[in-house]
């Protein structure tokens, strides 16, 4: 009876989304008897293909809730990928983390320049961060570096020899148990505390925060430079912990694919992850049923999936869903 | 009045300048030679006929792909998808250049260019479709889009029109009905480029459609008051803007490559970005934008062989020129210039829903 | 009314302690002169109405006492000690509150999260909603403020709203509370209510800024009044030793007119006829509920209503602008119900819009440009898809002359203009092609005192040359100049359709608040 007492209590937000865990969690572990082997490898799949994607999701809600929307993020990735990768070479993988994470907060502090205090326009602002991105990396690029060590695998005690998700969740590298954290500290923030209340506020009515002595640009500056270090953060784990090298261009639109994941995850944190991780299972399993001759695809097709995927989401959820009000408005105090 | 307008018209002039100056300095870091690279830049692109016949060739689809982004801008949209267009339309061109085999020049040439400019409006029109009717922002629309037509255009390059019996797909090369002539090594494609700039410019600014587009751009409440439909113009527009970025790759496969080879024009899309922003939205000024751009992209072998920099400086000189282009307020604090307005007239929807 | 104003003379006649002074407050604004050597006093348990003319300087004036803009000269002193106030945070740590005219509350967050914005009671690291929520409760409950602190604020009434804001400064610890037009928006019922809730505060020790140019609630209410005219302080007065008459005086510096001088109408044929319409608004609720209205050749229509009662949607569905889901709307007898705007425009309905910024002008075109805006593909102004610009041109200059619109040049940007000459451009453009309907929304809203006579004059004009005119307005004294008839509009329908001689404004008032 408390259970059921408790589930009433919850939001309908919350209510629909353990329904969706735990159906998610019965059709895999059903998969898991039929076929272990393929499911935990679709299911892996997915994990590593969702992470830097939630990541990059995480730096959009960032900045749109505080009202600025970033284009950049792809840039933003694809630079921060360069300098931890070029920075783990030369003093190893720590400070090549904390080098791209400290990069990509720049660049966003960058686009807060460009949108709070020049008030250029922020998709024009964003698409200089993408270009410059390209140009630079591709320009500094060097062949044939390897990196100072590599990120080790950590296996959670206890936790890893569940069935399944031990495998897919608890048996992973630094950056993907550190991106869960983020997630969740991130969904906790946005909703609980005092500066998640006047991050929303400064999203979503500006003047609102202002007139009760809230520091609309402050918000924004700091909002949109953690958001960069995010996505430095998602680029780092590209290039230093998923494929261990850095090559021209490796973001390939990951960073817009992050923007139509955040509008899907409807500027949650915890929603978007889901969103994140139903992308990587799809493209998991159209991978694993290719890579099995299932289907026969040319890879070709297999490339285009994901962004065939989002027009479908945008188009089915973009005119739907609430954006905040004052995303992509410049605040001019009165 | 006029004071400000010779201001406002020099602040791209300013940019390049100090994106240069900039670009010099990135080389020096580098630990190569600033003036082995401008020495590179003037041989590869200005120095003789075939130099400046390379220019040309190379500042084509530029031109075009920069009307394209600025008809897109006019109305208020971000084309970033000039891309994936161009590419559509170059397949395309190559196809009807190739396949058809007993047309004269008359009528295979127009309809090669012709098949270009219709499959570049064809994914504008459904990424204008979903902007005006389902909500979805046009910069992401036509990101994932170039990414969809770059690998279905690479498939059909290596798959079903795959010239047979060669290692590297590409598709067979177009007749010579198709081919667009060269005079005197200039590149008749180019004047053709010119002459759109031209015509884009009277239709934006003489005509009444002209007026629609740019009501909409500026003010769609005010199109919606004055019985503009907001909607159509939007997909018209995006259309229009398809078309040119198509019409780019049309000629790019029937007056330089000769065929669709993948990979081979990677990039012309988004340097149609920068002009229209260098050219701060006027399809004349184009024109220029696009040559300087050209000049740039063909010296690249000339900068690897006689400055030994890597041609991504472009990319960097570019990159810096936008920025500066884009935020005024750097330069006009530098040069203590007044009322040096940037890129005005622009209003690109910042919004997700519709 | 009146006579339920409570006596508060005693209390502001200086025995009570001074909460705020401002003494030769002066600022300036590039070509303007907002404010020249303004001084007040405020006392606890006062409440001081500002009374004065939209640009009097009001505004200005209490954006500084709050922190949104710095004097450039004199001073600000609050319980005696100068003070400098950066922000509005300098000013609601000083005990300063305000309600302004554009409410500032998150739409989608609950009262208690909009009541604890930038100071929240906290557990830990996280906010306490709980402690929150009593808070709100409590401040409701002490000054009889009833709001329910989990609801969402979009959803509530407008009225609610505004109790909202007051329980904002108040939680703040306001002792100093600035009103902005806060009548603006409410019926004449919430009016009341809210006249009410000031008197509250002011007993239990608030002292209040009031400002509005509204004469009864300056009567009903206040314990003093000040009058501002072009940026200056031109009188003090206790409303109860002054009369109505004296105080509209002051604020606009001669006798009013307040009816526009015109000869009685002489309706002729039904122009307009729409019949039960219904019509959602942006939300997609229903905004108008099964309407019927007429309107005649040759007759002004007024509708009066409280702003947010399907006004706007009325006038966009007859104009073309907004998808009609049932009824009819026709025309000079042809049915326009499902046409777009500019298929209605071209049957010669003329649309001067609520919003001029938004719908009325693109203020990066010319003056030239904007004043064709909805007839640029017509002859003479275009021909076979060209524009011919030497007609626009000339269409230009003969307007800017015949409507006085004062601008150095044709071809200036209309964002230049101030916005009674903007206004001017849209009167121009609309009235310019002899049209059969006019339909004006709020002609005359933030409009000089010039501009609004010259506006009205032109209004009549149309009527008398035979054209049958629709004017929608918030200000009641508008409605009562201007209309031969008066349509009363209240949750999207026609309630009451009165000739102007039965017109009276008690009656309309309990008509708009949805009263028998």
């Amino acid at each position: 009876m408390g259970i059921v007492n408790a589930l009433r209590r919850l939001s309908p937000d919350s209510r629909n989304t353990l329904v969706a865990v735990l159906t998610g969690l019965v059709a895999a572990y059903i998969a898991y008897g039929i076929w272990d082997f393929k499911a935990t490898a679709v299911l892996g799949f997915m994990v590593r293909y969702s992470t830097p994607l939630a990541l990059a999701a995480m730096c959009g809600i960032l900045c749109e809730r505080s009202g600025v929307v970033n284009i950049g993020i792809e840039g933003q990735m694809l630079v921060g990928a360069f300098v931890a990768f070029f920075g783990a070479t030369w003093a190893g993988i720590v400070f090549g983390v904390v080098a791209g994470v400290v990069v990509g907060a720049l660049l966003g502090a960058f686009l807060a320049v460009c949108a709070v205090s020049w008030r250029i326009n922020q998709i024009i602002a964003g698409t200089v961060i993408n270009i410059l991105a390209a140009g630079v990396t591709s320009f500094f690029y060097r062949q044939g570096r390897t990196m100072k060590g590599s990120m080790p695998t950590w296996e959670i005690p206890l936790l890893k020899d569940i069935p399944l998700l031990g495998k897919v969740f608890f048996q992973n590298q630094p950056l993907t148990y550190l991106t869960f954290a983020i997630v969740i500290v991130l969904q906790v923030m946005l909703f609980r505390t005092p500066w998640g209340l006047r991050t929303r506020a400064v999203g979503e009515h500006p003047s609102a925060a202002d007139t009760v002595g809230v520091n609309v640009s402050l918000y924004r500056y700091g909002n949109v430079a953690a958001g960069g270090a995010l996505a430095g953060l998602a680029g780092a784990l590209l290039s230093v912990e998923a494929t261990g090298t850095f090559e021209r261009g490796m973001t390939s639109g990951r960073g817009f694919l992050a923007l139509a994941i955040m509008i899907m995850g409807r500027w949650r944190p915890s929603l978007a992850w889901a969103a994140a991780l139903f992308f990587g299972l799809l493209n998991g399993l159209v991978n694993q049923l290719n890579f099995e001759r299932v289907i026969d695809v040319p890879p070709q097709f297999i490339g285009m999936l994901p962004d065939v995927l989002t027009i479908v989401v945008l188009a089915t959820f973009a005119g739907r869903v609430r954006a905040p009000a004052a995303s992509g408005q410049p605040y001019t105090k009165e | 009045m006029n004071r400000q307008r010779v201001q406002s018209a020099l602040l791209p002039v300013v940019a390049v300048l100090v994106a240069f100056l900039i670009g010099a300095i990135v080389v020096l870091a580098d630990g190569k030679s600033p003036v082995r690279a401008a020495e590179a830049v003037i041989k590869g692109s200005m120095a003789n006929r075939a130099a400046i016949g390379a220019t040309l060739e190379k500042a084509t689809p530029l031109i075009l792909t920069g009307l394209a982004v600025i008809v897109g801008m006019k109305a208020g949209l971000f084309n970033i998808g000039a891309q994936g267009q161009l590419l559509l339309g170059s397949i395309m061109s190559a196809y009807v250049g190739y396949r058809l085999t007993v047309l004269p020049t008359v009528v295979h040439l127009p309809l090669a260019l012709l098949a270009g400019v219709a499959f570049g409006a064809v994914p504008a029109f459904v990424v204008g479709v979903l902007k005006a009717y389902r909500g979805v922002h046009e910069v992401i629309a036509t990101i994932m889009m170039n990414t969809i037509l770059v690998n279905l255009t690479d498939w059909l390059a290596g798959g079903p029109w795959m010239q047979p019996d060669q290692a590297i797909s590409k598709t067979p090369p177009i007749q010579a009905s198709a081919e667009i002539p060269k005079v005197a090594d200039l590149p008749v494609g180019f004047f053709l480029a010119v002459v759109m700039a031209f015509v884009v410019w009277f239709l934006l600014s003489r005509t009444t459609l002209g007026f629609e587009l740019g009501t909409v751009g500026a003010n769609r409440d005010a199109a919606h008051y004055a019985g503009m439909s907001v909607k159509g113009i939007t997909v018209l527009a995006m259309t229009l803007s398809g078309a040119l970025a198509g019409l780019g790759g049309a000629i790019e496969t029937q007056g330089v490559v000769g065929r669709f080879e993948p990979g081979f024009n990677r990039g012309l899309g988004f340097d149609g970005i920068t002009i229209a922003l260098l050219a701060k939205v006027s399809p004349r000024a184009a024109i220029p934008a696009a040559l300087l751009i050209g000049a740039l992209r063909a010296s690249s072998t000339q900068l690897q062989s006689i400055a030994q920099v890597a041609p991504e400086i472009v990319d960097v000189i570019l990159a810096v020129a936008l920025l500066l282009v884009a935020a005024p307020m750097i330069i006009r604090w530098a040069l203590r210039l007044r009322n040096a307005s940037g890129v005005e007239g622009v209003n690109l929807n910042t919004g997700w829903g519709s | 009314m009146v006579s339920d104003r409570i006596d508060h003379d005693a209390a502001a006649g200086g025995t009570a302690e001074l909460l705020l002074e401002a003494r030769g407050i002066t600022k300036r604004f590039p070509g303007v002169v907002a404010n020249a050597d303004v001084s007040l006093q405020l006392h606890r348990g006062e409440i001081l109405a500002l009374l004065g003319e939209n640009g009097a300087g009001k505004s200005t004036l209490v954006k500084m006492l709050f922190g949104l803009y710095r004097p450039d000269e004199g001073e600000i002193r609050i319980k005696g000690e100068p003070v400098t106030l950066r922000s509005p945070k300098d000013a609601i740590s000083r005990g300063i509150g305000m309600v302004h005219q554009h409410f500032q509350l998150v739409p989608v967050m609950t009262v208690a999260e909009n009541v604890v914005l930038g100071a929240e009671p906290c557990r830990g690291r996280f906010i306490d909603q709980r402690r929150a929520a009593a808070e709100v409760r409590k401040l409701s409950e002490r000054y009889g403020l009833a709001v329910d602190p989990a609801a969402t604020v979009e959803d509530l009434p407008v009225g609610t709203q505004q109790r909202v804001e007051i329980i904002k400064a108040l939680f703040r610890g306001a002792e100093i509370l600035i009103l902005d037009e806060p009548t603006a928006v409410l019926t004449p019922q919430e009016t009341d209510e809210l006249l009410q809730i000031m008197r509250e505060l002011a007993a239990r020790g608030v002292g209040i800024i009031f400002i509005t140019h509204k004469l009864r609630e300056v009567m009903a209410v206040a314990d003093r009044v000040e009058v501002l005219r072009g940026g200056r302080v031109v009188g003090s007065a206790v409303p109860s030793r002054t009369d109505e008459a004296g105080l509209a005086s002051m604020m606009v510096g001669r006798t009013v007119v307040l009816r526009v001088d015109k000869t009685p109408a002489q309706p002729g044929a039904v122009m307009l006829r729409v019949r039960a319409l219904q019509v959602d608004d942006d939300r997609h609720q229903r905004a108008v509920r099964g309407l019927d209205l007429e309107v005649r050749a040759g007759e002004i229509v007024g509708v009066a209503g409280v702003q947010g009662n399907g006004q706007r949607e009325l006038v966009e569905a007859i104009c073309g602008m907004r998808p009609i889901r049932s009824g009819t709307v026709e025309v000079d007898g042809r049915d326009t119900t499902s046409m777009n705007a500019k298929a209605v425009n071209g049957l010669g309905v003329a649309h001067i819009p609520e919003d001029r910024e938004k719908h009325g002008l693109v203020g990066s075109y010319t003056i030239a440009d904007d004043l064709v805006l909805n007839r640029f593909d017509e002859e003479p102004f275009a021909r076979h898809g060209l524009r011919d610009f030497t007609a626009i041109d000339k269409q230009a200059e003969q307007l800017v002359q015949r409507f006085d619109v004062r601008t150095p040049s044709i071809h200036t940007e209309t964002n230049a203009l101030s916005g009674g000459n903007k206004q001017k451009v849209i009167v121009a453009r609309e009235l310019s092609y002899d049209a059969k309907l006019v339909v004006a929304a709020q002609p005359t809203r933030g409009v000089d005192v010039g501009s609004i006579e010259f506006i009205h004059r032109q209004l009549v004009a149309e009527r008398d040359r035979g054209a049958a005119v629709l004017v929608v307005s918030a200000e009641l004294d508008e409605i009562l100049g201007l209309s031969d008839r008066v349509a009363v509009m209240s949750e999207g329908r026609i309630v009451a359709m009165l000739p102007i001689e039965e017109a009276d404004r008690d009656r309309i008032g309990l008509l708009m608040a949805g009263g028998a």
